[in-house]
């Protein structure tokens, strides 16, 4: 017995010091020195990612997402039209994503040669792809008329991107390229990690839930019985990441920042329902608070998933799953030293 | 990149529009399966009938919303909202039409256009008549660019731009269609709906909610009111060779 115990301290301690030592080859970054610079701009693709889908957000609830009928140019040209009416709208959130565009060809072309992890080369070239992903199903919204599903996709994509622009800022910060994670083993089932990959499906399902609501493929009542779904996955998550890993840091201020902003959404959610839903039945053109309160929805909405994607990750980096519950006791078979 | 990025959406976009054009929708009455120009059937012109009425509603009707077009400065004047429009009891901008009893018969597509009007950043009817495959020239008399955007289930869509003083736009729709409505994207407060049908035998109630329908054969026919937001009714009329018969409908606050 006492054997048993001692062998599988013993087969944790080894564990726990191979999964450091194999993070810090791929995920973690002794491999490549802080770059401010680098940093900054990434944290600036980022944030203006966070107001183009802000800009976006704002051509749905204004309906004017066919005010410009051509794409790529603007009434057959590229010069700046009169910004009048739906057009300001719909013109400035094609600016902005032209913007996008060259700052996400900048940061994946800086990313390549300066960054040395070779993870985060590729990730830079898949955010130049997300990108242009998203500037394809943009063009084709306004081509097709808006369909429903070309919409939503349109609406997913935007946060997919969104996500991959903030763990692009997270990536090249100086505590994710500097610090030593504190490893910490979860042998809890489901693991923390599980529960974080679960908050960003149901996330996920409910971003494509409201986008179908927001662009009239689907009723409401999808994407309000999913909030409930969602509110219970996030508050497990959370609860389960603060109460057993409160003291790591880069656990604990994630998991804070997903269940407060679960919170504001789920009141933004019920402002938004009742002012478009219940109130604006009858409206004759969007009014403000049903704009002010969907366009908060949608921007809490994008924080919201993004947090939960910096959570999953750092819970990835910092607890890892027990070597009981990745292996089963019936599979493992003692190997001769 | 760039020209296989533009050429995957050309083929996107021209596959999409060879569907809209090609494919008969499900819902699509089979008259639309006839040859696109018949020969019109005779009606006697000793014998015809007419059928006129009033469209009232039932109980105060909803007050208008005034609209805020304040996005746009060239939109000047005053609008309120024309979903429901009800003054004194009476109910303007119901689509009346002839919806049974008229058989075999096809009639022919007048020559000449009807018009819809774009002014003070509204559209002119709100509620228009057209035949299947008839002109309709639409105009735009504000100081400001407007889209036009129709968005059918039976017809084809198309959304084009029409700036300040442009040559207006000609358009027909081919299939019956009730309650199309157009829109105007960079004024979302604008929208009117068409009513595509095979006969010329309808009318729109003006603001005194009466109607008018002259013309037709004697017979059994089944008249529908149609309003864009209380819904159908249908009254059943006979019409003897000259009668003149009034036919009114009452529509409930919903």
């Amino acid at each position: 017995m006492r054997g048993d115990g001692r062998g599988r301290l013993s087969l944790r301690a080894n564990l726990g010091s191979f999964i450091s030592s194999l993070r810090s080859n791929h995920l973690k970054s002794l491999a490549t020195p802080y770059n401010r610079a680098h940093h900054r701009f990434a944290v600036f693709v980022a944030f203006a990612t966070f107001l183009l889908i802000i800009a976006g957000a704002l051509v749905t609830s204004n309906d004017a997402g066919l005010s410009i009928p051509d794409w790529p140019t603007s009434f057959g040209s590229f010069s700046v039209p009169p910004l009048r009416g739906g057009i300001k709208y719909e013109w400035s959130h094609r600016a902005i994503a032209g913007s996008i565009v060259l700052l996400t060809i900048s940061i994946a072309a800086w990313t390549w040669f300066a960054d040395r992890r070779r993870w985060m080369k590729w990730l830079g070239v898949a955010a130049l792809g997300t990108v242009i992903t998203q500037a394809i199903l943009g063009g084709l919204t306004v081509l097709l008329f808006q369909p429903p599903w070309v919409s939503s996709a349109h609406a997913a994509v935007a946060q997919t991107f969104f996500c991959i622009a903030v763990s692009i800022a997270m990536f090249t910060g100086r505590r994710w390229v500097e610090e030593v994670p504190q490893i910490e083993v979860d042998n809890r089932r489901p693991s923390l990690v599980t529960l974080t990959w679960l908050s960003i499906f149901v996330l996920y399902v409910q971003l494509i839930l409201g986008a179908m609501f927001r662009h009239h493929g689907m009723s409401w009542w999808p994407h309000v019985a999913n909030a409930a779904v969602v509110a219970f996955v996030l508050t497990w998550t959370a609860i389960r990441a603060l109460s057993q890993f409160s003291k790591i840091e880069a656990v604990r201020r994630p998991a804070i920042i997903l269940v407060s902003l679960m919170i504001v959404q789920l009141c933004l959610g019920f402002i938004a329902f009742v002012t478009r839903v219940a109130w604006g039945r009858d409206a004759v053109q969007p009014e403000l608070p049903m704009v002010i309160s969907t366009v908060a929805h949608v921007a809490v909405g994008a924080l919201l998933l993004a947090a939960a994607v910096i959570l999953a990750i750092q819970v990835w980096r910092q607890i890892p799953v027990s070597f009981e519950q990745r292996v089963p006791s019936r599979t493992r078979k003692p190997v001769a030293a | 990149m760039f020209g296989l990025f533009n050429l995957g959406l050309w083929l996107l976009v021209g596959c999409s529009k060879k569907e809209e054009t090609n494919d008969a929708p499900a819902s699509a009455p089979s008259s639309m399966a006839q040859p696109a120009v018949p020969a019109a059937s005779p009606i006697d012109p000793d014998t015809v009938a007419s059928v006129s009425g009033t469209v009232k509603f039932d109980g105060a009707g909803p007050k208008p919303i005034e609209i805020d077009m304040s996005q746009d400065s060239a939109c000047k004047g005053t609008n309120a909202s024309e979903t429901v429009v009800v003054d004194a009891g009476d109910v303007a901008n119901v689509f009346v039409y002839v919806k049974d009893g008229l058989g075999d018969r096809t009639f022919e597509v007048p020559k000449g256009s009807v018009t819809l009007d774009q002014r003070g950043c509204k559209y002119h009817p709100h509620i228009l008549g057209v035949m299947a495959g008839q002109n309709i020239e639409i105009k735009n008399n504000d100081q400001t660019t407007h889209n036009v955007h129709p968005t059918p289930q039976s017809n084809r869509e198309w959304n084009e731009s029409q700036p300040a003083a442009a040559a207006p736009i000609e358009k027909t729709f081919d299939r019956e269609e009730l309650m199309l409505p157009v829109k105007c994207n960079q004024h979302p407060w604008m929208r009117m709906y068409v009513n595509v049908v095979k006969s010329p035998f309808y009318a729109v109630t003006g603001p005194d909610g009466k109607y008018e329908i002259k013309g037709l054969p004697p017979g059994d026919y089944t008249i529908a009111f149609v309003q864009e937001k209380l819904g159908e009714q249908d009254q059943k009329v006979t019409l003897g060779a000259k009668d003149s018969k009034t036919v009114d409908a009452t529509f409930k606050a919903q």
